[in-house]
């Protein structure tokens, strides 16, 4: 342990520890902005700069480890005014139109410019860029927000090892690029949506789409369908002030009926669809010698990236669409027929955690004859402020229960929203499938937890099926690599895209730097997740009511020529960059 | 081939012999070698050519005895292309081709001194014949430039021949590292990049560390405006430097070496990678140098250009094949630098110092400087001073000495102004400090500093603001970007200047300049960020009251700002010839010829053509 002083304060802290965490522990909240811990920590913005007595010049404390006798001082008035000028100097070369910015009340350098007594910016020379890259389905990168932080770059180049974007130029001309400064849309961005989740201002945001759900909402011949994803349920909750991880699914059920929407289902139940048809085609390759490991495909970041990084190993895919877009399939054929409701007066809005998803819906083979599946795609962000523009007061809501017919999904669905997730689901049905009875074994505790990769072998009717699942683009790359260079042997892999899964996906919540640092949102997220699973009637897939009259009346079985025909999809070599 | 230490005093002793022409003033006999300069200033007057043109002339007339040789920097660099003929040390300046035949016919053949060659003294006109006798040279002391303009850099054997290599050769077989850092620490040798920290030192960290692989990095970015101290010795004298990496190597433990130089150094890069080759066939760069355990090997890594890799640990980044940013210190490269390997890590001159304190002893560097600042300084002169060029000078000479009695003071006239020292890092020094003796105290007493070495002479028709500004627009370029004091800091900076310059300043701007200066400089990450506002504040210390003209009345006293100077034709001295009018493009001028002409203000936009054209100077 490390003794020191801070502020006149005795700390005490284990070895390593950096000045600003030891300040966390006796509650000095030094101000940081590009600090992310363990993705961005460089030093650069100089916010967090503290005295060390006995040192030249300020120390980094984000990045300064302790040292025994320390004595830091993290307020005087040298510090202050630094701070100060510094706040300054980033505020005159950034777009202050705050009142109208996504990021308004969410931002960081606000709350530091409010915080820190900025009531005037000194100068009004120049600004580096107004550019607006908005030509991707998902990602909006607004550069003349740009605070040149670096926590996107620290998101994309080292935790998901894409580098889609990286800083450019020098001085002050330097700016946060893409290859050959080209739109996300057209390099080798996988729409994870990461970096927005690291933005601490309003650089980098979703596209917004409320505005398109808002005009199928008030247009009276169209029929809307919303749905929403396993992970949004314990995500939604926070943008209303409530703990992390909350469970708010009755709320949010009462809040979309409110917002007029025709009919509010469980993208959950499309889970259990996936489930069917992914267990499936697993035991159908795994018996008769298809292409082997089985890759799942609900992540569509994922997907891109495969597409875009190994298109020679495509058919590892399997060809299942994802949940949302099974779901929106089955909503304009089944639904629309036995409801009767014509399926072109039908749209489908999907509410997912979730930036990747938009780019998904408008994939060409996203339709089946000629109905898109999905006709709009907002994330949580997307959702709570149109519950707020509705001045609906959500924490105050009422419980309700999702609408029947499509009623209660099992909880295999609902812990697709967690890394491992899906891997589970599929596995509680591919045993009882293959041993052709009810098991009692239902967890299947080595695919849970938050580690990057997660190697096990289970068995099932005396046979071994070696499994693999990763979360998070680097640890994707990780397994593709072993595969193909043949190293691999597994039979079943799963991936996300976004460390930890869905619930920490590109369209959850976004949670400042200290938040991330203290709290972990990521497990916060997933307990409530499993808790759910835990709490459900029915927890495998096979086993829910209205999946089992869905096959009967119209699917026949699990990849019957219907079932591919609504719930199946190919895939295609994508040039990395495109211009 | 490998040559044995043996084989290398061989060569030593018959070289040395035949170089005895132009090391040994008392030299007599009937050879004569022609000293032909190919520093970079002189190679670009294309003394490559008149080499070639000397050399086929001497061809032509079958003379014999007569050597042609290419060597490094001589220092006078504004008189350039230099040609030196030993024994005899006659100086030529300003040669061109066609004086070649002159040179040898008259000198060569005829031993008569071509006089309209020669360098004038700047008073009295006089012609100077010899080298030594050149008021430029006589204050200085050639240490680190010791080989520079002797011998041809590009062989190996005339390197040998003036004590190449006998410092390797000594360290790696009679001292131990802690003897060679010893003597450097006794030596009071200071880095010479600029921040002057004492190199023993600095090398026994390195020593200290533990770890099997470490490195030894030659910083030669040199990047400050008006600097080419490194780029000279690195074209003159390049052995000498890879010479004092592999003693740095065996001292410190390390195997490899990296120099990191400026791709914009042609000639350096060309002449470092032949010494590289060179050394490597005689063994004396490689496997078990000289027979021992020590094996060094060196590899030259091209600068693209960016000031900021000046900067050790962006130099690191940079050779690493990353983006050119610093790092944040602690660590600091001796503990954690190239690869996070322990890195030695230093400048050029501090190289070129090491084989001369080891062949010397550490007494006799000590010798030489102030009580802090031990051995010689070079300095890249430059700006408004007679004698541009490359000069030596023991630590504690003063400023007058360098500028008036070496430089030849200032041109056309004028009044010395400031100098500025340290480049866009250090500070200007005004008229009462001229007599500073200069070392690493004294500078940063006076608000500048030591820097690498550039020293700009400023005559009276600078604008101090102007000079900020040029400053701060080279910071402004070359800052990395990575931090905000430096990225946005000196660019608000740069343009409040721009706005004090134009006329549109206030005294408040005046005042955010001075704060602003304060926080860039305790807030910024690296050193270029650290002292980018040095300029502003070294003229705000020295002149504020230009300043203070700039926004107050609106004026500038050197006329260099165009918005707040007034261009106007005295009556007294106007004879009317109208040439004025003639000149002006914007028709700003009128009155009849024969009488006294005069500008519209409105109208003028300050191209100063009237003012050349006038032949009365009656225009200002």
């Amino acid at each position: 342990m490390i003794k020191l002083e801070i502020d006149s304060m005795p700390v005490e802290v284990e070895e390593g520890t950096t000045i600003l965490e030891a300040a966390r522990k006796v509650n000095i909240d030094i101000p940081t902005l590009c600090f992310l811990k363990e993705i961005n920590e460089v030093g650069d913005c100089r916010m967090c700069i503290v005295e060390v007595e006995g040192r030249r010049g300020f120390a980094t404390s984000c990045i300064t480890k302790v040292e025994e006798g320390m004595v830091v001082h993290t307020h005087t008035p040298s510090v202050v005014e630094a701070r100060k000028a510094v706040l300054n100097l980033i505020l005159s070369n950034h777009n202050r139109d705050c009142l109208t910015c996504i990021r308004n009340g969410n931002c960081e350098l606000q709350k530091l410019a409010q915080k820190y007594n900025v009531q005037n910016v000194d100068y009004d020379g120049a600004k580096t860029s107004n550019e607006i890259d908005d030509k991707s389905p998902s990602i909006v990168r607004d550069q003349s927000k740009c605070i040149l932080c670096r926590r996107c770059v620290g998101m994309c180049k080292r935790v998901q090892e894409i580098g889609a974007i990286e800083s450019t130029n020098r001085g002050f001309e330097s700016t946060i690029s893409t290859a050959d400064n080209q739109s996300l849309n057209d390099v080798d961005c996988t729409f994870c949506g990461q970096c927005i989740e690291a933005c601490p201002v309003g650089a980098l945001h979703e596209k917004d789409d409320t505005s398109k759900v808002w005009r199928m909402i008030n247009d009276k011949d169209t029929f809307t369908i919303v749905q929403t994803a396993p992970a949004v349920r314990v995500g939604l909750g926070e943008e209303f002030g409530m703990p992390i991880g909350t469970n708010v699914k009755g709320k949010m059920v009462t809040a979309l009926k409110r917002l007029g929407f025709d009919k509010v289902f469980d993208t959950n139940t499309g889970a259990d669809f996936t489930i069917m048809e992914e267990a499936n085609e697993f035991i159908e390759r795994f018996t008769n010698g298809g292409t082997l490991p089985m890759m799942t495909s609900c992540c569509p970041a994922w997907v891109r990236f495969a597409e875009k990084n190994y298109p020679e190993q495509l058919d590892h895919l399997s060809s299942c669409k994802s949940p949302h877009q099974m779901f929106g399939a089955i909503l304009k054929s089944y639904f629309a027929k036995k409801y009767d409701v014509e399926p072109e007066r039908i749209k489908v809005i999907s509410v997912m955690p979730c930036v990747a998803k938009k780019y998904e819906s408008v994939r060409e083979e996203m339709e089946v004859d000629g109905l898109r599946d999905v006709d709009a795609v907002i994330t949580i962000r997307e959702l709570a402020r149109m519950i707020k523009q509705r001045d609906i007061e959500f924490t105050e809501l009422e419980d309700s229960e999702f609408e029947d017919p499509m009623g209660e999904a099992t909880g295999a669905a609902a812990i697709f929203g967690v890394t491992g997730g899906v891997m589970e689901a599929a596995l509680r049905t591919a045993a009882d499938t293959i041993e052709g009875k009810s098991l009692d074994k239902i967890d299947y505790e080595a695919v849970r937890g938050q580690e990057g990769i997660k190697k096990a072998t289970v068995e099932i009717a005396g046979k071994e099926i070696r499994i693999v699942v990763a979360s998070g683009l680097k640890n994707a790359r990780k397994i593709m690599n072993e595969i193909s260079s043949g190293k691999a042997d597994y039979d079943f892999v799963e991936i996300m895209a976004c460390p930890g899964g869905c619930i920490n996906g590109g369209g959850q919540p976004i949670k400042s730097s200290k938040i991330r640092a203290t709290k972990d949102v990521r497990q916060l997220r997933a307990d409530s997740i499993y808790s759910i699973d835990e709490k459900s009637t029915f927890r495998k897939s096979h086993d829910n009511p209205i999946i089992k009259t869905i096959y009967n009346d119209f699917l026949e079985k699990p990849n019957s020529h219907e079932a591919h025909k609504y719930l199946h999809t190919t895939y295609h070599k994508e040039e990395k960059y495109n211009f | 081939m490998k040559k044995s230490i043996e084989e290398i005093e061989k060569i030593r002793e018959i070289k040395s012999k035949e170089l005895e022409l132009r090391t040994n003033k008392d030299f007599t006999g009937a050879r004569k070698d022609i000293l032909v300069c190919h520093g970079t200033g002189c190679t670009s007057s294309k003394s490559p050519e008149i080499l070639e043109k000397l050399k086929e002339i001497i061809k032509e007339k079958d003379l014999k005895d007569i050597n042609v040789v290419k060597v490094g920097c001589l220092g006078l660099c504004s008189k350039g292309p230099i040609v030196i003929i030993r024994p005899e040390d006659t100086f030529y300046s300003m040669v061109t081709v066609d004086d070649c035949e002159e040179i040898i016919e008259s000198h060569i053949i005829n031993g008569e001194v071509v006089q309209r060659l020669l360098c004038k003294t700047i008073d009295s006109k006089e012609a100077i014949e010899k080298l030594d006798d050149q008021p430029f040279y006589k204050k200085q002391k050639r240490i680190a430039l010791k080989n520079c303009g002797i011998i041809n850099p590009e062989d190996i054997d005339e390197y040998i021949s003036v004590d190449g290599f006998k410092a390797l050769e000594k360290v790696l077989t009679k001292m131990k590292p802690e003897e060679v850092i010893d003597e450097l620490t006794k030596s009071g040798l200071r880095g010479r990049g600029g921040a002057g920290f004492p190199t023993g030192m600095k090398w026994n960290f390195v020593l200290k560390e533990k770890g099997e692989q470490k490195y030894v990095v030659c910083n030669a970015d040199e990047g400050d405006p008006g600097a080419f101290m490194d780029r000279s010795i690195l074209e003159g004298d390049p052995h000498s430097i890879l010479e004092a990496m592999s003693i740095a190597g065996y001292t410190v433990g390390a195997n490899k070496g990296y120099i990191y130089v400026r791709a914009e150094y042609p000639i350096a890069v060309t002449r470092l990678q032949i010494a590289i080759n060179q050394e490597r066939e005689y063994g004396i760069l490689g496997e078990n140098i000289f027979g021992t355990d020590h094996s060094f090997d060196i590899e030259i890594r091209l600068g693209a250009g960016a000031f900021v890799c000046g900067e050790e640990t962006a130099l690191l980044e940079s050779v690493e094949g990353k983006r050119g940013q610093p790092r944040l210190k602690p660590p600091f490269p001796a503990n954690s630098g190239l690869w996070q390997k322990p890195t030695l890590i230093n400048n050029v001159e501090t190289y070129a110092n090491v084989t001369r304190i080891i062949n010397n002893g550490a007494d006799w560097y000590a010798g030489i400087g102030t009580e802090g600042s031990k051995g010689t300084k070079v300095f890249a002169l430059g700006g408004n001073v007679n004698n541009v060029g490359l000069v030596e000078v023991p630590m504690g000479t003063t400023l007058r000495e360098i500028i008036f009695d070496i430089g030849g003071g200032i041109p056309n006239g004028r009044k010395f102004k400031a100098a500025q020292t340290g480049g866009p890092s250090g500070g200007c020094i005004p008229e009462k400090y001229l007599d500073t003796p200069i070392d690493y105290e004294s500078l940063k007493e006076i608000g500048s500093m030591m820097g690498s070495g550039g020293l700009i002479v400023m005559d009276d028709t600078k604008c101090m603001v102007n000079l900020a500004k040029f400053y701060l627009d080279f910071t402004v370029s070359e800052s990395c970007g990575k931090c905000t004091p430096c990225r946005v800091g000196t660019k608000r900076m740069l343009e409040t200047l721009e706005k004090i310059c134009e006329g549109n300043g206030t005294e408040k701007d005046i005042e955010k300049l001075r704060t602003l200066a304060d926080n860039i400089c305790k807030a910024s990450v690296c050193g270029l960020g650290q002292t980018a506002p040095n300029p502003v504040i070294s003229t705000l210390k020295y002149f504020e009251d230009e300043y203070r003209e700039h926004v107050i009345d609106k004026s500038c006293r050197a006329k260099e700002c165009k918005n707040l100077t007034k261009i106007e034709i005295d009556p007294e001295k106007c004879k009317g010839c109208d040439l004025c009018k003639k000149a002006c493009p914007v028709g700003a001028i009128s009155g009849e010829v024969t009488k006294v002409h005069e500008i519209d203000q409105s109208k003028c936009i300050k191209c100063r053509s009237c003012l050349q054209a006038c032949p009365f100077k009656a225009i200002s």
